[in-house]
């Protein structure tokens, strides 16, 4: 029994490692001369235009949005959450105590509120 | 290479073939593998389109020839199967979406309309044919055409990938360097698409009296 030792104990490794690069390296460059030879690239400024949707991209991406639109989302606040609240109350109501009546009428009160805020800054009036 | 060489490697292929051994050349090879993966783009413009799409779909099956994925961006497709009337508008988005594609690629025009302007060519919008401006590989008549007509012109394209040779005379325009790597996309013009036509691609018969 015997068996081969290299000289030095990490020439195996060496090896190894080398093989593994190759097998890494190899389909890359495979590859490359592949493209190179059987597929040459054409460019031209439409192929290597950014969109791809056929037409011509116009203006600039990098433009200012409005940002009043926090008032839409405040008056929908107001009548939506209203209407949902009020439904259950409606359901409800011959069953409720003077209480309960009381506290929705002052939820109900909070909304106009808030109604009566959004007519005075005039987003209501459709001009 | 001569044609008695030729003959003679294909007898001596034949010969192999009997023995259980098969032979290739490097050209048949990289065309078998083309010609099975042919994808096309995924864009329809009139009622061709939805031909186009049963053919996709179970009934029909194009994946059967390796064409089922339909992509979504022009940079991904082999192939544009130009499926319905061109509008004189639609026309400079189809040049500049087969512009887009990547070589190899090739078009099937599918359709009367596509191929001519079909019912709506004396319309004033209308373009009479896409190979006015793009290299038409197949065209398929038919208004519409079934789908079994879309999987034959797709097969005459296949048989077409599969007989080009990549080298000599008549190898294929991505091999060309002198072959153009982008056609001119029409403008709206006073009078229509401005230019009417390009003269490189579009060669249409002619009667010579004599």
């Amino acid at each position: 029994m015997w068996m081969l030792v290299p000289e030095s104990p990490w020439l195996t490794v060496v090896v190894l490692l080398a093989g593994a690069i190759g097998f890494a390296l190899a389909p890359l460059g495979l590859a490359a001369l592949w493209s190179r030879k059987f597929s040459p690239q054409k460019p031209g400024p439409q192929k290597n235009a950014a969109y791809e949707c056929g037409l011509e991209s116009p203006g600039d991406a990098w433009i200012q949005f409005n940002a009043s639109y926090y008032l839409y989302a405040i008056v929908f606040l107001i009548f939506d959450v209203e209407a949902i609240f009020l439904l259950p109350f409606a359901v409800a109501f011959s069953g409720l105590t003077a209480g309960a009546c009381l506290a929705m009428l002052l939820f109900l009160l909070l909304l106009v509120e808030g109604l009566v805020w959004a007519c005075q800054k005039g987003i209501l009036n459709w001009t | 290479m001569g044609d008695e060489m030729d003959e003679e490697l294909q007898g001596l292929k034949a010969e192999l073939s009997k023995h259980g051994i098969f032979t290739t050349t490097f050209e048949e090879m990289y065309n078998w593998g083309r010609k099975n993966s042919v994808w096309p783009l995924t864009f329809g413009l009139a009622c061709c389109a939805i031909e186009m799409i049963a053919t996709t779909m179970a009934r029909y099956d194009l994946a059967r020839f390796g064409a089922e994925v339909f992509r979504a961006s022009p940079r991904q497709a082999d192939l544009i199967i130009v499926s319905g009337t061109v509008t004189k508008k639609m026309a400079p988005q189809v040049v500049r979406l087969y512009n887009q594609m990547p070589e190899p690629k090739y078009v099937i025009a599918m359709g009367a309309c596509a191929i001519s302007g079909g019912p709506f060519r004396d319309g004033y919008n209308v373009l009479r044919g896409i190979d006015r401006y793009i290299p038409v590989d197949v065209h398929i008549p038919g208004c519409p055409p079934r789908p079994e007509a879309l999987i034959d012109a797709f097969m005459m394209l296949q048989k077409k990938i599969a007989a080009q040779s990549l080298t000599g005379e008549d190898r294929p325009r991505h091999l060309r360097e002198d072959a153009p790597s982008e056609f001119v996309v029409p403008k709206e013009g006073e009078h229509g698409l401005e230019p009417p036509q390009n003269a490189e691609v579009w060669n249409p018969l002619r009667v010579i009296q004599e």
